[in-house]
């Protein structure tokens, strides 16, 4: 019996409207729809496309929650055995919903779920780590690659076979490591890629460092005497006792407190959450870590205008770069809101 | 401000200002309380100054 597929596209695929059509609610479909055709072709009956969910790229954009569980619950009497979403291309919105849906699916399901995407689909930093994404052109002029390369894929994992890396089988990568048995001792490899890049050979990796984004310096503070300055700390510093439970390690969480009327951190008032270091000094004056005490002495003078009256502090300790970016953008949210002109930020 | 300047580097923090050890950044037990806050005033103000400082690329402050 062939394997039960259930696919995922939007309202331009299923052919009923562009940019106009884009707030089309979900529906299913039995059968294919649209690309699911091509689909049909190249799963060579292995796998059939049982269900097609057609959904509106600005719907789902704007009732993302709401959308993916109405979709969870049309899947299910469908009993699929993988999902695919997409291939989305370079379409924003239509990538960030078939990582979404990938990621419900799977939760929900424990089935493979794969897409196809552009590397540049905001979708694919996203959700990469939930869904097999196969890398595609940037358009719809590379469906006839795309479905080949995401059908065979997904036939692999229904069968479950070994996937290989994604450079062999052609999706992005995942982030995830395997332990892999070599007849070179690891000294030996490490000393043939150095020699390698010495003589400016192309070598491979075998661990990818991560890439981190840049962002441009921001301008500086003209008016020192009027800014309001805000504190904000990966050094784990909150009121003593961590009220919000933020993890000494992996951190899920930051904190927001309210430093108005506090002068200095003492041992009595404050401590650190952080499992990564040792924590007696932090513990002892919470100052070293987030200098309170000096940026009051330093309002009272008028260096600065004013010290932001809430402190914001999280882990970094092994805290994944999701998660802190994810932080991050909160934060600058709160501050900019608040209205304050430059941060202090403080790490360990 | 932080220890492990290539750290921040990394990270890509655009002004960076260097300080004592992880446990204590902004401090140093080994030093009486008052020394202490003297020295942390030092680092804050070099981070004020680096606020106030135009840069175009990656910078650390070291002074």
């Amino acid at each position: 019996m062939a394997f039960r597929i259930v696919h995922y596209i939007n309202q331009f695929y299923a052919g009923i409207g562009g940019e106009e059509k884009a707030d089309y609610k979900p529906e299913i479909r039995t059968g294919v729809v649209g690309p699911g055709m091509a689909f049909k072709g190249a799963l060579k009956g292995e796998a059939e496309i049982v269900a097609t969910v057609i959904c509106g790229d600005s719907y789902f954009a704007s009732n993302m929650d709401e959308a993916a569980s109405a979709i969870i619950d049309m899947i299910r009497e469908y009993k699929p055995d993988a999902f695919i979403a997409g291939p989305a291309f370079n379409a924003g919105r239509y990538g960030t919903a078939c990582g979404a849906m990938c990621e419900a699916v799977s939760k929900e399901f424990g089935i493979p779920v794969i897409s196809g995407m552009y590397p540049e689909n905001p979708g694919v930093e996203m959700y990469r780590k939930h869904a097999w994404i196969v890398e595609t052109p940037d358009s719809a002029a590379g469906m006839r690659k795309a479905v080949p390369a995401m059908a065979k894929l997904v036939l692999k994992l229904l069968k479950g076979e070994a996937v290989g890396r994604p450079s062999d089988e052609g999706y992005i990568e995942r982030g995830i490591r395997k332990n892999m048995f070599y007849e070179k001792l690891a000294a030996e490899r490490c000393v043939d890629m150095f020699v390698s890049k010495l003589k400016g050979e192309t070598f491979e990796t075998e661990y990818k460092m991560p890439v981190f984004d840049r962002v441009d310096p921001q301008p500086a503070v003209k008016d020192m005497k009027n800014a309001v300055i805000a504190l904000v700390t990966s050094g784990g510093i909150c009121p003593k006792g961590n009220p919000d439970h933020i993890e000494a390690s992996s951190a899920s969480k930051f904190g927001e407190y309210d430093i108005t009327g506090v002068n200095d951190l003492t041992s009595e008032t404050y401590c650190t959450a952080h499992g990564g270091y040792d924590a007696t000094y932090a513990d002892q004056d919470a100052d070293r870590v987030l200098p309170v005490d000096v940026l009051r002495d330093l309002e009272k003078e008028g260096v600065i205008g004013k010290l932001h009256n809430k402190f914001y502090t999280t882990v970094g300790n092994g805290t994944s770069v999701a998660n802190a970016k994810r932080f991050g953008a909160e934060i600058v949210n709160r501050l900019v809101n608040d209205g304050v002109t430059a941060v202090i930020l403080t790490s360990t | 401000m932080c220890t492990i300047v290539p750290i921040s580097q990394t990270v890509g923090a655009n002004r960076i200002v260097p300080t004592i050890a992880i446990p204590h950044p902004l401090g140093n037990p080994s030093k009486t309380p008052e020394e202490e806050k003297i020295l942390r005033r030092s680092l804050v103000e070099r981070a004020l100054k680096a606020l106030q400082t135009e840069i175009t690329e990656q910078t650390v402050f070291t002074e």
